[in-house]
């Protein structure tokens, strides 16, 4: 099975790349943003004993990681049946 | 019973377990053995990965760095994690696709050349050994507390045990058994946490208590344990910097490309039967280590609050030598914890000044493996806690052992020099590489280049700086050619190698370090653990400019690169 024309093929690359960049926005403010860049000023605001940024940086940034691999391969999946080149 | 009796059985026990599992997989159904993975669920192959992946380095050593790291250990959490999203995004479903076995056969196949998969299994294999001396580090440091012998001979003891454990092989490749190696390890490593968090905080979840207060008390752990800190002059313990900003964003970076460069764990993922098994084996790969990589932090501070106060009940109330706990004397007959009485007052007087610092001796990587003796735990946890830190240890290093002998015997030799060598010969060899591997990595393991997960980030440097860009360029691009891939590699691991050897030594040979260990002569403060980054960029940066310069790639390759990028039709991978 493969994509039914060229453009097909072009507009799933398309979407698949959109998808993933945008993922990585995600991943990227959580860790290297919220846990380095911006963690002195998100330490200013406390959640329950841990200063937010230090959250972020030793519990959030991990927590949000799995999110966003499930959070990939459910919209993959549905792109892949969107042109038929899913596996099934 | 005592505690070496309950630690010989408990680690006895586990042993037969994997053992056990292994006949009893292979017994059961042949057919299973002979799909590697191929009938197994995403779950399934998850936690096997987890189990693969998560080394001495995560569990003896990690947790140890952070307790006196603070915030600045967040770069081996972070990092370690985030690689997971690289590798199930950018990597693992092309590389099913293709549907090869080995890294270096993609990158040979990829870029048309017999002299990248060279260059590629040359990269494989220096990373791969600096990966096993971290290892062997761990090793070393459990078994010589629980033999109570010192860390050298612990060193021996472990490459022996290694060796027979690597050579055994078939433990390794079923997947069964690295399912029960993931339970006892987490076991291991989850149950004292519980039971610290509890007796601390009253709350049993460690993610919950190390943010919660003490009992019986309304200040909150994290602060007491910054007041405790700062009192004896050391950093605060939650917002302590290691090295500067930008250290900590490129350590983070060098780490999480490397864990999506490292050969042994992209291998998993070829063994899966679709791609869109590959995308979510990742993801279940990731949620088993972060029930470890979030206990972590709890362990790591709870540990460093109650050393604290175990050395200093209250302020200016020190402990005297002569009523030192057992945990301290066991562990100073290892090396790896000293005192000495520097004013001559019998107390031991812990302070981050130097002159008057009488712990002159806290080996990091003692802290996990401390932890239950000194928080009193019973004596059944601490050896569950051995057992788990030895399966962490010798399944990543066997692992680690079958990716260098299989580069060897099956990339190098019948791959490129060698094509007609029979299957018996090429068996042979993979079992000389495996021995000379474990002794070269024992011997430098005798001069560490660090702490355990130092050392092991240092491998995630070399493979970030070469094995990540080329798989990357491969997968994204269709204009890098050989020459760029090439070049790319050599000039990326090059930097590395002498930014790293500059600072820590020529293959980690104290003395032979040209510009010292000495943080003012880092590039921009980055420290060699963390350059991996920087070679990743160099990698790139070379790859395009010299592929530009030359001639593109041919057609066929350009299509091979169209026909990873489509997920369906695995069977017809081969047809390239």
């Amino acid at each position: 099975m493969a994509f039914k024309s060229e453009e097909d093929a072009k507009a799933y690359w398309k979407e698949n790349l959109s998808l993933v960049v945008k993922l990585f926005i995600v991943w990227f403010v959580v860790s290297f943003g919220c846990g380095i860049l911006l963690v002195d000023l998100l330490n200013t605001i406390p959640l329950g004993g841990y200063k937010l940024g230090f959250w972020f940086a030793q519990q959030g940034a991990i927590y949000t990681f799995v999110v966003l691999i499930f959070v990939y391969t459910i919209k993959m999946g549905q792109l892949d049946r969107k042109y038929g080149v899913d596996d099934e | 019973m005592d505690l070496r009796t309950l630690t010989y059985i408990v680690v006895g026990a586990t042993f037969v377990l994997y053992i056990g599992i292994a006949i009893w997989a292979r017994a059961g159904s042949t057919k299973e053995f002979y799909v590697a993975g191929g009938g197994v669920h995403p779950v399934a192959n998850g936690m096997a990965t987890a189990a693969d992946w998560m080394s001495a380095a995560s569990f003896i050593s990690m947790a140890g760095l952070i307790a006196f790291m603070g915030y600045g250990g967040s770069v081996f959490l972070m990092g370690w994690t985030g690689g997971f999203v690289i590798l199930a995004m950018l990597l693992a479903p092309y590389l099913r696709k293709y549907g090869k076995f080995t890294v270096p056969e993609f990158i040979g196949d990829r870029f048309y050349s017999r002299k990248a998969r060279v260059v590629a299994v040359i990269c494989l294999i220096i990373c791969s050994v600096t990966y096993v001396i971290g290892q062997m580090k761990g090793v070393g440091v459990a078994f010589s507390r629980f033999l109570e012998v010192s860390y050298e001979v612990g060193l021996l003891i472990g490459m022996v045990i290694v060796f027979f454990y690597a050579v055994l092989g078939g433990m390794k490749g079923i997947t069964y058994t690295q399912i029960a190696q993931y339970c006892v390890l987490i076991l291991a490593y989850t149950i004292p946490a519980i039971f610290i968090s509890f007796n601390l905080t009253g709350n049993p979840l460690p993610q919950l208590g190390l943010g919660s207060t003490l009992s019986g008390t309304d200040v909150f752990l994290l602060d007491k344990l910054d007041q405790v800190v700062t009192e004896l002059g050391f950093a605060e313990y939650t917002t302590n910097v290691r090295g500067s900003t930008l250290n900590m964003f490129v350590y983070t970076l060098s780490l999480m490309i490397g864990t999506a460069g490292l050969p042994h764990v992209i291998i998993r993922f070829f063994t899966v039967p679709k791609v869109k098994d590959a995308r979510s084996s990742a993801g279940w790969a990731l949620v088993f280590i972060t029930i470890l990589y979030t206990t972590a932090p709890a362990v790591a501070g709870m540990a460093r609050l109650n050393l604290m106060q175990t050395i200093e009940p209250e302020p200016g109330q020190y402990l005297a030598y002569d009523e030192r706990p057992q945990w301290f004397k066991n562990w100073e007959k290892t090396g790896l914890l000293g005192f000495e009485d520097k004013n001559g007052d019998g107390l031991i007087q812990y302070s981050a000044n130097a002159e008057t610092n009488e712990m002159v001796k806290i080996d990091n990587d003692i802290m996990v493996l401390a932890n239950p003796e000194i928080a009193k735990l019973p004596n059944w946890i601490i050896a569950l806690v051995a057992a788990g830190g030895l399966a962490a240890a010798l399944s990543t290093a066997a692992g680690l052992l079958l990716a260098i002998s299989s580069a060897i015997s099956h990339d190098l030799l019948k791959g490129v020099f060698m094509p007609n060598i029979s299957e018996k010969a090429e068996l042979n060899a993979s079992r000389i590489a495996m021995a000379f591997a474990i002794a070269g990595a024992g011997y430098l393991g005798f001069n560490p280049p660090g702490f355990a997960a130092g050392t092991v980030a240092l491998a995630f440097g070399l493979a970030a700086s070469s094995i990540f860009p080329a798989l990357m360029m491969g997968i994204f691009s269709k204009r890098v050619n050989k020459e760029g891939a090439i070049a790319g590699m050599v000039a990326g691991i090059t930097v590395t190698l002498l930014y790293v050897f500059q600072h820590k030594g020529i293959m980690f040979i104290p003395g032979t370090e040209f510009l010292g260990g000495m943080s003012p002569n880092w590039f921009l403060g980055i420290e060699p653990n963390a350059f991996g980054a920087i070679g990743a960029v160099i990698n790139f940066a070379v790859a395009y400019g010299v592929s530009n310069a030359t001639e593109a790639p041919p057609q066929e390759v350009q299509d091979l690169v169209e026909h990873i990028r489509v997920p369906s039709g695995v069977a017809e991978a081969h047809d390239h």
